[in-house]
Formats: structure tokens, sequence, C-alpha cells
């Protein structure tokens, strides 16, 4: 009796303390409730086969396609969803552009849902730091791809393993503390 | 007259009308696409998180109700189209949970709330009997007490 009586003494507290948890985790500001977990992280990437950006004028295309089997055995790679009608994407141009520069990566693109014409156009303007580009107009290997929005961004191992994958533009800020560490981590 | 007959027909429209399906998407065999509608309604778009891909207008909501009416007429079933959809995009997409470990407190936290809260109640009620049953009868010398009480009360 005294047990059962002691335990509906703290009852509340262990109620109020499971409670104020709940809240601070819902309240967490780096808490992203939209965040949808990626099941593709560990595995092999999708099977995909993209053609090169093409424009109306002759030999006015990047050069090469994408496809699954350029994908492993080429040391970390990094896939980047980006389009020309995305404005997130202009933000990170130049930040994947130093990154590519700076690291010992492979930096190459699925180019989603675009005009080809406008593709190329921003690749003119901003500067093209990719080694492949893939021209996904009907977004069929977004899908395979699990992307939810643009810009996404895969980091592919040497084996052409998933292992981490960015969801939208990445920031300056996240460089120090959360990409060039992953990189570390797949070297 | 004429425009209440319009105003009739307009809301009776509507709400056909609010579906974000495009005419172009929908397949030729009515069977079938009714089978896509259903299974639409319980696939979410992962752009506009709480919306079905049936009722929402993002561009990847409208991919995904494409590629589901591309299988279903390649003959592929709903689970398969369903297994497909989860293996890019993970349980989330699904508006009705699967069944299993990490999803057991979703599925039986409310029958589990429900048994504690019974479980409270049957223990207040079982106390709370035997002290009523205490406050009914008055033991003896309260009972001495209250006949002195109403003696005095008659006699001032």
């Amino acid at each position: 009796m005294t047990m059962l009586r002691r335990l509906l003494f703290v009852l509340p507290l262990l109620i109020f303390a499971a409670a104020a948890a709940f809240f601070v985790w819902g309240l967490d500001p780096d808490r992203d409730p939209g965040e949808i977990p990626s099941v593709l992280i560990d595995k092999p990437v999708p099977e995909f086969s993209l053609p090169p950006i093409r424009g109306s004028e002759p030999g006015e295309s990047t050069s090469t396609g994408l496809s699954s089997a350029d994908l492993s055995g080429q040391g970390i790679t990094l896939v980047n969803v980006f389009a020309s009608w995305c404005m997130p994407c202009r933000a990170e141009h130049p930040i994947l552009t130093d990154l590519r520069r700076q690291e010992d990566i492979r930096l190459v693109g699925i180019n989603y849902k675009d005009e080809s014409e406008e593709a190329l156009a921003w690749l003119d303007e901003l500067g093209n730091p990719y080694d492949a580009i893939g021209a996904d107009m009907e977004g069929d290997a977004g899908l395979e791809w699990g992307v939810s929005g643009v810009p996404e961004t895969f980091f592919v191992d040497n084996e052409g393993i998933i292992r981490y994958r960015h969801v939208g533009p990445i920031h300056e800020t996240e460089l120090d503390d959360l990409i060039l560490p992953i990189l570390e981590e797949l070297r | 007259m004429r425009r209440i007959i319009l105003l009739v027909l307009f809301c009776l429209v509507l709400p056909g009308s609010v579906l974000a399906v495009q005419p172009d998407e929908k397949l030729d065999d009515p069977a079938l696409e009714a089978r896509a509608k259903e299974l639409s309604a319980e696939i979410r778009c992962v752009v506009c998180q709480s919306e079905t891909i049936e009722t929402s207008n993002a561009g990847m909501a409208r991919d995904i109700r494409i590629l589901i009416r591309e299988r279903l007429a390649a003959g592929q079933d709903e689970d398969q189209i369903r297994d497909y959809l989860v293996s890019r995009y993970g349980d989330y997409i699904l508006y009705r949970p699967p069944m299993k470990p990490s999803t057991w407190l979703l599925w039986f936290g409310p029958a589990l709330v429900f048994v504690m809260g019974l479980a409270a109640l049957l223990v207040y009620l079982r106390k709370r009997r035997p002290n009523q049953s205490a406050t009914d009868q008055l033991s003896e010398s309260e009972q001495r007490r209250l006949a002195q009480l109403v003696e005095e009360d008659r006699q001032s």
C-alpha cells in the first residue's frame, strides 16, 4: 500500500518530466519536422541513365550524360540535383564550385526538369563545375533517387554507395561542421 | 431564375474541380483509373507534406500520379507500386503507416492509454467504497452526542 502511495506521489513528476522532455525535443530549432529520412543511405545508387543537356545549336551541349555506372570506382562523387529555375541552386553554385576545386572529389549534376536552353545559359553565366551532367527532363531519375525538391546533394563513395543526402542548398556555414567531416569520413 | 440555375450548377461542379488531377493524366480504362485514384489518395506528397498526391498541385505529386498510372497500365498491382515508392521515399510516403515494431506505439498507444485510464479508475473506485460506508453510520458516541444536541434544541 505504501509502495502504491509513494508511486502515486511521484507519478505526476514522472509525467511532467516525460512531457517536458517531449516539448524540449519538439521545440529544438535545429529539428526540421518536415525532414523525410532517406531510405537510400548505405544503399547502392539507383539504376538510371540520362543523356547530356543538348541545346538547339549544333555542338551546344554538355559533353557527357550521366548513369549509375559513372558513380562507382571513381572516388567520392557528389551528385547534385539542380535546375536553372531554382533560386537556392544559384546560391549554392559558388560553394559547390569551391568544393570541387579544393577537395579531392568529383561533382556530377542531375539537371532536374529544366529547359535545356536555360540550363546551358545558366552554366554559361555561372560556370560549369560539373564533371558530368545528366538531363532529367521528366523527373524520372529524380523519383529513382527519392528527391523531394531541388537542390539536393548525394554523397556517393568509391563503391557507389550513397552515404549522405543533403536536402536543400549546401550553405557556407555548414562546410566546416558538416560537409568536410563527412568527406573526411568517406576517404 | 437562370442565375440561380447557373449557381446551382456551379456548386455541383466545384467539388470535382478541387482535385488536382489533370484531365491529361487520366487513364482511359475507368476501372484502372479508379484504382489509381484510390492508391493516390493514400500516398503522401513529399513536397507539401500534409496533402495526398491526389489533391496536391506540386509537380512532384503529378509525377507520382503519372508513375502510378503507368505502372497500373503495365499490369503492376497496388502492393508492387507501394513497395517501389517506399523503397525510394520510405514509409513516410504512406498515409497509412505499416504495422511493425517501430510503429507499435503509434498503433497501440491510444489503446494503452485507455487501458491505463481504466485501471486508474477501477483502483480509485475500489478505494473509495470502504471509506464511504464508514461515514454512512455514526459511532455510538456520535449518536449520543447527536441525541443530546437534538434534545437541547428542542428545549431552547
